[in-house]
């Protein structure tokens, strides 16, 4: 990374992605408090714009913060991250998903008592 | 295999030196590759928390809300208190590896008062609403909630106390390569936590505030 001939306009550089991955961070944070303050989303989509904001900002994050891009050293990085993202979908739709459906279909524990007693 | 690797060096095409031919990685990269992987599992164990905390954040049982306890004035400088660190966590990485330690020093205390402010601000935060009735023990809601905020809270103080180990490090031995690579993961961590932020602060308080 730093081993460069020209270390100089490589570490001015690195300055400003990071300078440019704050200036972009900043402003899909600012996005994501006042869509949610106001109402400039439509309502019931408000999760999913927030959800959007939020996403994007990790990507941001991801590649001007955490360095994980497209280089030829990074290809291992990026395939565990596809992996993570992975196991991460699954853990949080799943959760939901059998949840919303026990909650849906399952008596109210008063009524399993009813029929225990 | 060897001898023919190194003589060919040159003339190997850059497609096959991608593919490995170019012999093993360097160990920094490979130490970030290793810790990469754990921050990920650390993530994975976040995504059950968020998980239990999306499953739970209605069952208040007649309990407060989140939109009664939530403020977003306080979250909103939280947030910028943890952008704010890791961007000068990231420039104080990049001073050090071009030698210039003193800048290196003055970007690490500020990404260090940076997240004690966060730090206090939720711990201010979480006091108070212990303080109104609404601990943990409230609701199946402020169960998850103080579980989800609190594991990344604890991750912020660890983060801090491996923060002053690295600078120690760094007064005590200077910048030699395995200094810069403990520096490196400490680094990624800390940028992984204000990942795990922005999830905190979009699902819990923003969803959670309405």
């Amino acid at each position: 990374m730093s081993n460069s001939e020209q270390p100089d306009r490589e570490f001015s550089g690195s300055i400003g992605a990071y300078t440019a991955g704050l200036a972009v961070a900043l402003a899909l944070t600012a996005a994501s408090f006042i869509v949610a303050q106001t109402h400039l989303l439509w309502a019931p989509g408000l999760p999913v714009g927030l959800a959007v904001l939020a996403v994007a900002q990790m990507g941001v994050h991801l590649v001007f913060f955490l360095h994980i891009g497209s280089g030829p050293d990074n290809t291992n990085n990026v395939l565990a991250l596809a992996f993570g993202v992975l196991i991460v979908t699954l853990v949080v739709s799943g959760s939901l998903w059998i949840m919303a459906n026990l909650n849906e279909n399952m008596m109210p524990a008063s009524a399993i008592m009813e029929m225990q007693r | 295999m060897t001898q023919a690797g190194t003589a060919d060096a040159a003339n190997v095409p850059a497609a096959l030196e991608q593919a490995g031919a170019g012999g093993p990685a360097p160990v920094r990269i490979v130490v970030s590759y290793g810790f990469w992987i754990f921050l990920l599992s650390d993530i994975i164990m976040f995504s059950a928390l968020f998980a239990t905390y999306a499953v739970l954040s209605a069952q208040t049982d007649g309990g407060p809300t989140g939109h009664d306890l939530f403020e977003l004035r306080t979250v909103g400088i939280e947030t910028l208190c943890l952008l704010f660190s890791s961007y000068t966590c990231g420039l104080g990485t990049l001073f050090l590896q071009h030698r210039r330690t003193q800048a290196f020093y003055g970007f690490f205390a500020l990404t260090f008062a940076l997240g004690a402010i966060f730090l206090g601000l939720e711990l201010h935060e979480f006091a108070g609403m212990v303080a109104r009735g609404a601990g943990p023990t409230r609701s199946a809601f402020l169960s998850s909630f103080f579980s989800l905020v609190g594991l990344h809270g604890a991750h912020v103080s660890v983060g801090l106390v491996w923060l002053a180990f690295t600078v120690a490090q760094v007064a005590a031995k200077g910048p030699r390569d395995f200094v810069m690579r403990r520096l490196q993961c400490f680094s990624l961590f800390w940028h992984a936590l204000d990942i795990i932020w922005v999830a905190v602060m979009s699902l819990v308080y923003l969803m959670g505030a309405r």
